[in-house]
């Protein structure tokens, strides 16, 4: 039941590389790491990819398939144009390690920079009330599975590598979004100002909502409507952001 | 050889998981310093795939859960075979525990009042499971990793290095353990990247590795799950207990053949969904066994009252513990009344509005939609058992998580003795938070108590461990064909599946054995291909060294035990056998690699945990003897 496709890899590391073809055996039903894994059983042991739980769980096994940010473990065969190579790429916005494996800890930094949550003072754990609506906003961002195709999608440092320092990306912007709307962090009481950080210190203005981002979120989380543009609307200081004012007036 | 990098640490947390993170802050909280070695990226281990959610008896939904109950349910899932004081202190500290996480940010779903909502669950008494969604696990990882960023972000502003105290290696690989006599003094592992061996000097080492899954060929375990805390304890002298049971969780996806084994959570059977044959019967109304009679329903109409009102009926029996279900399922497949792909109908779309099931179960939907094209909002899913969770490990002193080497501490699935010979769904959480931290407190109390002492490393060791890592890049073949990793662990991986299963027999285990002897030999045969930077079939060989020796831990205990309980199911030997309840097999390896089974007694239980039972039912389980005194 098995028929014979082309597959195009990039192989390569930090020193350069090229795309290597496999003609490989696809079967009924399988997603592209099972025929990664195929090649590596059978035509090339050493080709890196990073994956885990193969259930699209874990966000590990992210990459570009044809030129689309993809989970490989959630990209049927059958989704693919048949009569075409399958072309799979590393993640472009990070540097390579080795074939398929990336760099991606830039993310782990961006992470760290973000002020944690911060408890609320004299609520003894089990006293913590918070409504299911209330919770449920911040909810929608913890779906996140940290795949970083958001990440690596984003225009403002797929292609400008200078921005990666001042931009937390996508990501990012939507955990310092979820925490500002967490029924109970202690923010304000600390004195410290998420909104102002998402726009001073992660570069919430470099993002023109072009929903990017949203598009290749595998948990289909709505980045940019639900996290990126209601805090937009909400940071304080708007001087540095154009089109926030742009969305301000014509709500007027 | 080059020099090699080398750091020091009070405490080296091995694994990144629930279990691994807790351990983690519970030793940085104490002030120690302390690393987490992980084989993946941070915030991607096992942990994530949970998806039910969190046991802990808040009492947040039926208020006359207790710990005592819990307790009661989970020595009833392991068939009392569990270590008593384990079962006690996990369900007494669990609530603790889920209200910790809340403190760290973690957003659970509520219920009218605002307060935890609590889900049911196999075997749970009372709806108890914590949860987010069918996406508990992940909630839990990322709550705990953000809780181990907060604790760096404190030592940043303290000193301008936010690695002062917690470093986080990513996708490293610890390969050894290093003594100094009978302690432990260290490890040695390599970066996955660069190949390069890294060496950590250390007088604690905290293993929480998780499970041995990728051992066998349908399971729901991700690639991580290779036994290497269990092969490191062996090799460093520890011991390993309850290695013959192995839980097969009823419902795996059985179609498309690529995802097979991919878990479908309990979730679906505690909300409502029903397990039917081809013929269309609710099938578990005819597998409920004799020590269960009292607890279940024995009718559709009262196991469909139960859901609105648990007070006055009794449990629908697709609640079962998750070993009879498996068995059940294996059962009318095996009569001809199985699904087309060879399981069973797991139905929820004709119990609850298509609405309900994409939010009570989100995830289920969209795995089912985007990899079987199945809506299971409108049709029923297949499922049949897949490997899922490992119930034995290293034997460790209950309260401190220590194992009998000193220096070395265990928690979580690479832990033994907990679920007994089943885990209920929900207390594997809650045994990652419980043992999690008691094992970093454990590390930080031993590290206490050596002083200015501490052991120390052997360059001679360092030397032996590296080169018995490297040793595949110029296998001895004495002139046989090299052997490829792959192969081999597909080998391995049918052998298991096939021969040490969910039903088991002893000639099936014996022939397994011999395999396993082979697969070993082979194993040092294992030829890699390339360098050691990011070398996925480098990786695969030492890995497999590991779970070869872990599988046959597995099959020797499960010949050695001649009864069926929980996760093993003897087709020789179909009862249970109140003689064999106190029975441990302790596992051990010796220095040629052989792995030796001695029986061990389980420390009877306490009276006052004794009595929380009615005499009834320990007579289910306890022989005569161990029945208490003064009673008819």
């Amino acid at each position: 039941m098995g028929t014979q496709r082309r597959f195009r890899i990039w192989r390569g590391d930090t020193d350069g590389g090229d795309f290597v073809d496999f003609d490989v055996e696809v079967n009924d039903g399988e997603v592209v790491l099972d025929v990664i894994h195929r090649l590596q059983a059978t035509q090339a042991p050493d080709l890196a990819v990073r994956w885990n739980c193969k259930a699209g769980k874990c966000g590990s096994c992210s990459a570009e398939v044809n030129g689309r940010p993809r989970l490989l473990c959630m990209t049927r065969m059958s989704t693919l144009p048949p009569h075409q190579p399958v072309t799979v790429t590393p993640m472009r916005t990070f540097p390579v390690i080795r074939d398929l494996v990336t760099d991606v800890s830039y993310n782990y930094q961006k992470a760290r920079e973000i002020q944690a949550f911060l408890p609320p003072k004299g609520v003894q754990p089990g006293e913590y009330r918070m409504q299911q609506v209330d919770v449920e906003r911040s909810q929608e961002f913890r779906k996140c599975i940290e795949c970083f195709l958001c990440q690596n999608t984003c225009h403002v440092i797929r292609d400008h590598e200078d921005n990666k320092a001042h931009f937390s990306g996508p990501r990012f912007l939507m955990r310092i979004a979820e925490l500002d709307m967490h029924p109970l962090d202690a923010a304000d009481e600390e004195g410290v100002d998420r909104k102002r950080a998402a726009q001073d210190e992660h570069g919430l203005g470099f993002c023109n909502i072009t929903k990017c981002c949203t598009e290749v979120c595998p948990e289909h989380i709505k980045i940019t409507d639900n996290a990126l543009i209601p805090m937009k609307e909400r940071v304080v200081s708007l001087r540095f952001d154009p089109l926030a004012r742009l969305l301000r007036r014509d709500r007027r | 050889m080059t020099e090699i990098e080398r750091h020091d640490f009070d405490v080296v947390v091995i694994g990144a998981g629930g279990a691994g993170l807790r351990a983690a802050i519970e030793a940085r909280e104490l002030g120690k310093r302390t690393a987490v070695v992980c084989k993946s990226l941070f915030g991607k281990a096992h942990t994530v795939m949970a998806e039910g959610g969190i046991a802990a008896s808040m009492g947040n939904v039926n208020s006359r859960d207790s710990w005592q109950v819990h307790f009661r349910d989970t020595m009833r899932g392991g068939k009392f075979l569990n270590n008593w004081r384990m079962a006690e202190l996990h369900a007494k500290e669990a609530p603790q525990r889920v209200w910790e996480l809340e403190t760290y940010g973690a957003l659970f779903d509520r219920t009218k009042d605002g307060k935890i909502s609590q889900r049911n669950f196999g075997g749970h008494q009372y709806p108890r499971l914590a949860h987010v969604g069918d996406r508990t696990g992940l909630e839990l990882i990322r709550t705990l990793q953000q809780k181990i960023v907060s604790l760096q972000q404190e030592d940043f502003d303290q000193c301008g290095d936010y690695e002062a105290n917690l470093t986080v290696f990513a996708e490293c690989v610890i390969t050894d353990l290093l003594k100094d006599g009978d302690a432990i003094a260290g490890a040695l592992g390599y970066w996955r990247e660069t190949g390069r061996f890294i060496r950590f000097d250390a007088p604690a080492v905290v293993l929480a590795t998780g499970g041995i899954g990728k051992a066998f060929k349908v399971t729901s375990n991700s690639w991580e799950y290779t036994g290497d805390g269990h092969a490191l304890a062996l090799r460093c002298g520890a011991a390993l207990i309850n290695m013959e049971f192995v839980q097969f969780h009823p419902t795996g996806m059985v179609w498309p053949p690529s995802v097979k084994g991919i878990l479908v959570t309990e979730s679906v059977r505690g909300d409502g969904g029903v397990l039917r044959n081809s013929d269309q019967d609710r099938f578990m109304f005819g597998y409920i066994p004799d020590v269960f009679k009292d607890q279940y329903a024995t009718s559709e109409q009262e196991a469909d009252r139960w859901y609105d009102d648990p007070d006055n009926n009794r449990r629908p029996p697709e609640l079962l513990p998750r070993d009879e279900v498996a068995r059940a399922i294996n059962s009318e497949v095996k009569a001809g009344r199985g699904s087309p792909h060879g399981g069973v109908f797991l139905d929820v779309s004709t119990r609850l509005p298509a609405e309900t099931v994409k939010k009570r179960l989100p995830s289920m939907y969209h795995q089912f939609k985007e990899l079987a094209d199945v809506d299971i909002t409108t049709e029923p899913m297949e499922v049949g058992p897949t490997c899922h969770y490992m119930m034995g490990g290293v034997e460790v002193d209950p309260d401190t998580a220590a194992a009998s080497v000193p220096g070395l501490f265990a928690a979580g699935e690479v832990a033994g003795g907990m679920h007994g010979s089943n885990r209920l769904g929900g207390n594997s959480l809650s045994d990652l938070l419980v043992f999690g931290r008691r094992a970093g407190l454990g590390a930080a109390t031993y590290v206490d108590t050596l002083g200015s002492r501490r052991p120390l490393v052997r360059l001679a060791d360092v030397e032996a461990a590296a080169q018995r890592a490297i040793s595949p890049f110029r296998a001895d073949t004495d002139g046989d064909i090299a052997e490829s990793a792959y192969l081999l662990h597909q080998e391995l991986q049918q052998a298991m599946n096939d021969l040490v299963g969910i039903i088991r027999k002893a000639d099936e285990m014996e022939l397994a054995l011999k395999k396993l002897g082979e697969l070993r030999r082979r194993a040092d045969h294992v030829a890699v291909e390339g360098h050691r930077q990011f070398n996925p079939g480098w990786h695969l060989a030492l890995d497999l060294r590991n779970m070869i020796a872990v599988s046959e831990c597995v099959a020797r205990a499960a010949l050695a035990r001649a009864e069926s309980r929980g996760g093993h199911t003897r087709d020789d030997y179909p009862e249970m056998d109140p003689e064999w309840r106190h029975v441990l097999l302790r596992c051990t390896q010796d220095a040629d690699g052989d792995v030796r089974v001695e029986r061990t007694m389980q420390i009877p239980m306490r009276a006052d945990l004794v009595d929380l039972f009615e005499l009834d039912e320990l007579k289910k389980y306890f022989t005569a003897d161990e029945i208490p005194e003064g009673t008819d």
